[in-house]
C-alpha cells in the first residue's frame, strides 16, 4: 500500500460539507412516532415490513397445507387458496423486501455510512414512511372487504384480474392497485432522499469509490426502483381505469359469465410488458442491496479487503443497467416474435457475467481470509449457496427452449424463491445480526442465532430442492389441486407433504429469531461501539446507539476506503475509514512504509 | 472530476483526504433540492415515455381508431407556453431585483397554468360530447389518462407556486425566493416540453404514426 499523505492535516473549512439544521423534538411522539430521524424511520419501516411479512408467511402455510393435505382443511377453498398465493407473493416482493432493504437498511445505513447527519430531506423521509404504512393498511383492509383480497396471482394479469369469477375482482383488486400506487408515491419520496443524500451529503473524503459496497448496492437499487416503479404505477392506473371507467387498455373483447362484456380490443400483453418492465428490475431492487451488504459482511468477518472492489462496483451498476433489457424473458409463453425471444434470452444470459464476477469475488474474498464463523458470516455463506443455486437454475429458465416446457411449473417457483427469497432473506438476517449491536447497543444471543441459521438454511433447502423435481415432473404452480392428473405420480404427494412440513418448520423457527430480537434488546450482552472491529463510519460514532445527528460535534473525515483489513505492517487488523494516516500504529514486523 | 472518472479510481492505493475536492462539496440545501428535482424529472420522464411507448404499441393493432382532434388544445398549449415564459421572466426579475415585475410575472405564471388546466378540462368535455366518443376506444382513454397525469403534475407545481407566493407576502427573503423560483421555472419548462411532445406526437394528427414509419418500426 502506498500512503499519499499530501493533505492529511490540511485545514478543512467547516462549510466544506454543509451542516444540516435538524429538527430535535422533545416529546415521545415527536421522537418515535412523527420522527424525522432516518434511524427511527428505518426501524419503523422494518417493524411494519416484518409484520406484514409475517402475514405473508402465514399465507404460505395456508398454501402448503392445501398442497400437502388436500380436502382436509375446510377453511381453504379454491378462492382463498388463490388469494393466499397472490397476497403472499405481492407482500413478500414489494411490501416486505423492497421496503425492508431500501426503507429499512437504506434509511439506517446511508446517512451513517456516508458520514451525514441525516437524510437531506428529513420531513419528506417521514412522509415516505407514513404513506408506506397507509399503503400497507390499504392492503390489509382488502382482507376484510366483500370478496376478500385479489386472487389474480401476484402478477395481476388482466383480463382475469378484474373479471367476475376471479376472487376479489372488485374491492380486492381496487385496494391492491390503489395500495400499489400509494406505495410507489411513498417510495419515490424516500428514493429521492436516498439518491440525493448519497450524491450530496457525503462527508469530506468520502469519494464515490470509498463508499462501502452496501451503499453502492442501495444507491443503484434505488435508481432502478425510481425508474422501474413508474411502469407499475402506469399499469395500476390503467387497470383501475379499465375496471372503474370501462376503458379498454388491457381488456380485449370477451364473453364473461355468458355475456358479451363492454370491453373492445384492449391488449392484455401490454400489461404484461409494463408489469415486467417493472418486475424484472424489481428482482435486482431486492438483490443489489443484498449484494452490497453481503460483500461488507464477507469482508468484515473474513478480516480481509473485498476482492476486486472496482469490479464489484461496476458489476452492481452493470447488473442494474442490464436489468432493464431482459423483462420479456418472463413472457416466453405469452406469444412473441421468435427474434424477441432470442434477444431477451441473450441479454438474460449476459447478466450472468457480472453476476458471476460477484460470486467469484465473494469466494476469493473468503479465500485465505481469517474467517470468523460469526452469525453474520454464517448467513452470508448461506446466501452464497442459495444465490448460486438459484442463479444456476436461472440459466435454465433464461433459455427459451428450456424455459417453455418449465413455464408455470414448480421449477420456476423453486428458482425464484432460491434466488430472490431465500438468498436476500439470508442477507437480511445476516445484516440484522451484524448491525443489531449498533442499533441497540447489545449483541444478539449467539446460540439462538445458530439454531436459527441452521434451521433456516437446511429448512429452506428442504423446501426448495425437491420443488425443482416437482417442476421437472410437470407439477403446475398456482393449482389448488392436482388430483386426477394422470401424468403426476403418487410420489409427488409424499414430496409435497415433506415440503410442507419443512415450510412449517422454517416458518416456526423464525419465531426464535423474533424472540432473540426482543430478549436481547433487554438482556443481551452489551456490545460496545464496534464489536466486529469494522472500518466503516457507522461503527465510529461517539455514541451507541447513535443519537439524532449521528456523529458528535464534528462530522468524521474519511481518509481511506472501507476495506483496510489485515493491512501488512499495521498493528491492528483493521483501520477505520476516519483514521488519519499519522494515527495508524505500525508494527515492527511487516511492510510499514510511511 | 466526472462520475465516470471517479469510478476509475483505485481507492486501495491512496490514503489521506483527497486532493481533488468532492464534486459536490460545499453542498447546500438549495443544491440538494436542485439535484432532487432533476432526479424527480428523470422519474417523470420515464412515466411519460412509458405512456408514449404503450400508446405506440397499441396503435399497431388493426382496430386502432385515432381520437378526433380538438382545436382547443392549441390554445391550451399557448397558455402553458405563456406560463413557462412568465416563470422565466420571474426568474429574471428576482435576479435583477425587479420586485414589481416579479410579482406580476409570478402571478401571471400561475394564472396561465390555471387557464391551461381549465382548458384541458374543457377539452375533456368537448371530446365527451363528440359523436365518436366511446370510452372503450383506447385512443380516447389514453387522452384522458395522459392529460390527467400531466395535469396532476402541474397541480403539484401550483401547490409549490402557492407556497412561494405566501412566503413572498410573509417575509421576502430574496435568496430563498430566487432558489425556489429557479426550481419552479425548471419544473414548468420541463412540463411544457413534456406537453409539447405529447401534444405533437399523440394529440394532433398521426405524427407518432409517421415517426414510427420513419424509424422503420412500422411499415
Amino acid at each position: 500500500m502506498t500512503y499519499v499523505a499530501h493533505d492529511e492535516t490540511a485545514y478543512v473549512t467547516p462549510t466544506e460539507v454543509g451542516e444540516m439544521e435538524l429538527y430535535h423534538p422533545k416529546t415521545f411522539i415527536g421522537k418515535y412516532i412523527w420522527s424525522q430521524d432516518a434511524k427511527v424511520i428505518a426501524i419503523q419501516y422494518a417493524i411494519v415490513a416484518i409484520s406484514i411479512g409475517l402475514v405473508a408467511l402465514v399465507l404460505s402455510w395456508i398454501m402448503r397445507l392445501q398442497l400437502a393435505f388436500p380436502n382436509t382443511f375446510s377453511f381453504i377453498d379454491p378462492s382463498n387458496y388463490l388469494q393466499a398465493v397472490t397476497m403472499h407473493g405481492m407482500i413478500m416482493v414489494v411490501y416486505l423486501l423492497t421496503a425492508l432493504f431500501l426503507g429499512g437498511f437504506g434509511n439506517y445505513l446511508i446517512p451513517l455510512m456516508v458520514g451525514a447527519r441525516d437524510m437531506v430531506f428529513p420531513y419528506l423521509n417521514m412522509l415516505s414512511f407514513w404513506i408506506y404504512l397507509f399503503a400497507v393498511l390499504l392492503l390489509v383492509l382488502s382482507f376484510f372487504v366483500p370478496g376478500g383480497p385479489t386472487g389474480a396471482g401476484w402478477t395481476l394479469y388482466p383480463p382475469q384480474a378484474i373479471l367476475k369469477g376471479s376472487p376479489g375482482a372488485t374491492w380486492g383488486i381496487i385496494l391492491m392497485l390503489v395500495s400499489l400506487a400509494f406505495f410507489i408515491i411513498g417510495f419515490t419520496m424516500g428514493g429521492l432522499n436516498y439518491v440525493v443524500t448519497i450524491l450530496q451529503a457525503r462527508t469530506r473524503g468520502m469519494t464515490l469509490m470509498r463508499m462501502p459496497l452496501t451503499i453502492w448496492g442501495i444507491f443503484t437499487a434505488t435508481i432502478l426502483a425510481l425508474l422501474a416503479f413508474p411502469a407499475l404505477f402506469v399499469s395500476a392506473v390503467m387497470m383501475l381505469f379499465d375496471l372503474l371507467l370501462g376503458t379498454s387498455f388491457f381488456m380485449p373483447a370477451l364473453i364473461t359469465m355468458g355475456k358479451q362484456a363492454s370491453y373492445t380490443g384492449g391488449n392484455p400483453l401490454l400489461f404484461q410488458h409494463l408489469f415486467w418492465f417493472f418486475g424484472h428490475p424489481e428482482v435486482y431492487i431486492v438483490a443489489l442491496p443484498a449484494f452490497g451488504i453481503v460483500s461488507d459482511l464477507f469482508s468484515v468477518h473474513a478480516r480481509k479487503s473485498i476482492f476486486g472492489y472496482r469490479m464489484m462496483v461496476w458489476a452492481i451498476v452493470g447488473i442494474g443497467a442490464l436489468s432493464f433489457f431482459v423483462w420479456a424473458h418472463h413472457m416466453y409463453v405469452s406469444g412473441m416474435n421468435p427474434y424477441f425471444g432470442f434477444f431477451f434470452a441473450t441479454t438474460t444470459l449476459i447478466i450472468a457475467i457480472p453476476t458471476a464476477i460477484k460470486v467469484y469475488n465473494w469466494t476469493l474474498t473468503l479465500w485465505q481470509g481469517n474467517i470468523h464463523l460469526s452469525l453474520p458470516m454464517l448467513f452470508a455463506i448461506g446466501f452464497l449457496f442459495s444465490f448460486l443455486h438459484g442463479g444456476l437454475t436461472g440459466l435454465f429458465l433464461g433459455n427459451v427452449s428450456v424455459s417453455v416446457p418449465l413455464s408455470d411449473t414448480m421449477f420456476v417457483v423453486a428458482h425464484f424463491h432460491m434466488v430472490m427469497a431465500v438468498a436476500p432473506v439470508m442477507v437480511v438476517f445476516g445484516a440484522i445480526y451484524h448491525w443489531y449491536p449498533k442499533i441497540t447497543g447489545r449483541m444478539l444471543n449467539e446460540r439462538l442465532g445458530k439454531i436459527h441459521f441452521w434451521s433456516t438454511f437446511i429448512g429452506t433447502y428442504a423446501i426448495y430442492l425437491p420443488m425443482h423435481y416437482l417442476g421437472f415432473l410437470g407439477v403446475s404452480r398456482r393449482f389448488y389441486s392436482i388430483s386426477g392428473t394422470n401424468f403426476i405420480p403418487e410420489s409427488v404427494h409424499s414430496l409435497n407433504i415433506g415440503i410442507t412440513l419443512a415450510a412449517l418448520f422454517v416458518g416456526a423457527s423464525q419465531l426464535l429469531f423474533l424472540y432473540n430480537i426482543v430478549r436481547s434488546y433487554f438482556n443481551g450482552t452489551p456490545s460496545g461501539p464496534n464489536p466486529w472491529n469494522a472500518t466503516t463510519l457507522e461503527w465510529q460514532t461517539s455514541e451507541t446507539p447513535p443519537q439524532h445527528g449521528n456523529f458528535g460535534a464534528e462530522l468524521p473525515l474519511v481518509y481511506r476506503w472501507a476495506y483496510d483489513y489485515s493491512v501488512p505492517g499495521v498493528e491492528a487488523d483493521f483501520i477505520p475509514q476516519n483514521m488519519a494516516p499519522h494515527e495508524v500504529k505500525h508494527s515492527s514486523i511487516g511492510l510499514g512504509s510511511t | 472530476m466526472t462520475i465516470f472518472n471517479q469510478v476509475l479510481l483505485k481507492p486501495w492505493e491512496e490514503t489521506g483526504l483527497t486532493e481533488q475536492p468532492l464534486r459536490f462539496s460545499g453542498s447546500t440545501h438549495a443544491a440538494d433540492k436542485r439535484v432532487a428535482l432533476k432526479v424527480f424529472l428523470g422519474v417523470v420522464s420515464v412515466l411519460f415515455i412509458l405512456l408514449i411507448v404503450a400508446y405506440a404499441g397499441r396503435m399497431g393493432y388493426e382496430d386502432w381508431r385515432p381520437a378526433p382532434e380538438i382545436k382547443l388544445l392549441w390554445v391550451n398549449t399557448a397558455a402553458l407556453l405563456l406560463g413557462s415564459i412568465s416563470l422565466e421572466l420571474a426568474r429574471y426579475s428576482v435576479k435583477r431585483v425587479k420586485i414589481n415585475l416579479l410579482y406580476i410575472s409570478l402571478f401571471g405564471a400561475g394564472l396561465f397554468t390555471l387557464f391551461f388546466l381549465y382548458g384541458q378540462y374543457q377539452a375533456w368535455l368537448q371530446l365527451a360530447s363528440m359523436t365518436y366518443f366511446k370510452v372503450n376506444n383506447p385512443a380516447i382513454a389514453f387522452f384522458y389518462l395522459i392529460t390527467s397525469l400531466h395535469g396532476m403534475h402541474l397541480i403539484g407545481g401550483l401547490i409549490v407556486w402557492g407556497g412561494i407566493l405566501i412566503r413572498m407576502m410573509d417575509k421576502f427573503d430574496a435568496q430563498n425566493i430566487h432558489q425556489s423560483i429557479e426550481l419552479c421555472a425548471l419544473y414548468w419548462h420541463f412540463l411544457f416540453l413534456v406537453w409539447l411532445i405529447l401534444f405533437g406526437l399523440l394529440f394532433t394528427g398521426n405524427n407518432l404514426d409517421y415517426l414510427l414509419i420513419i424509424c422503420g418500426i412500422k411499415s
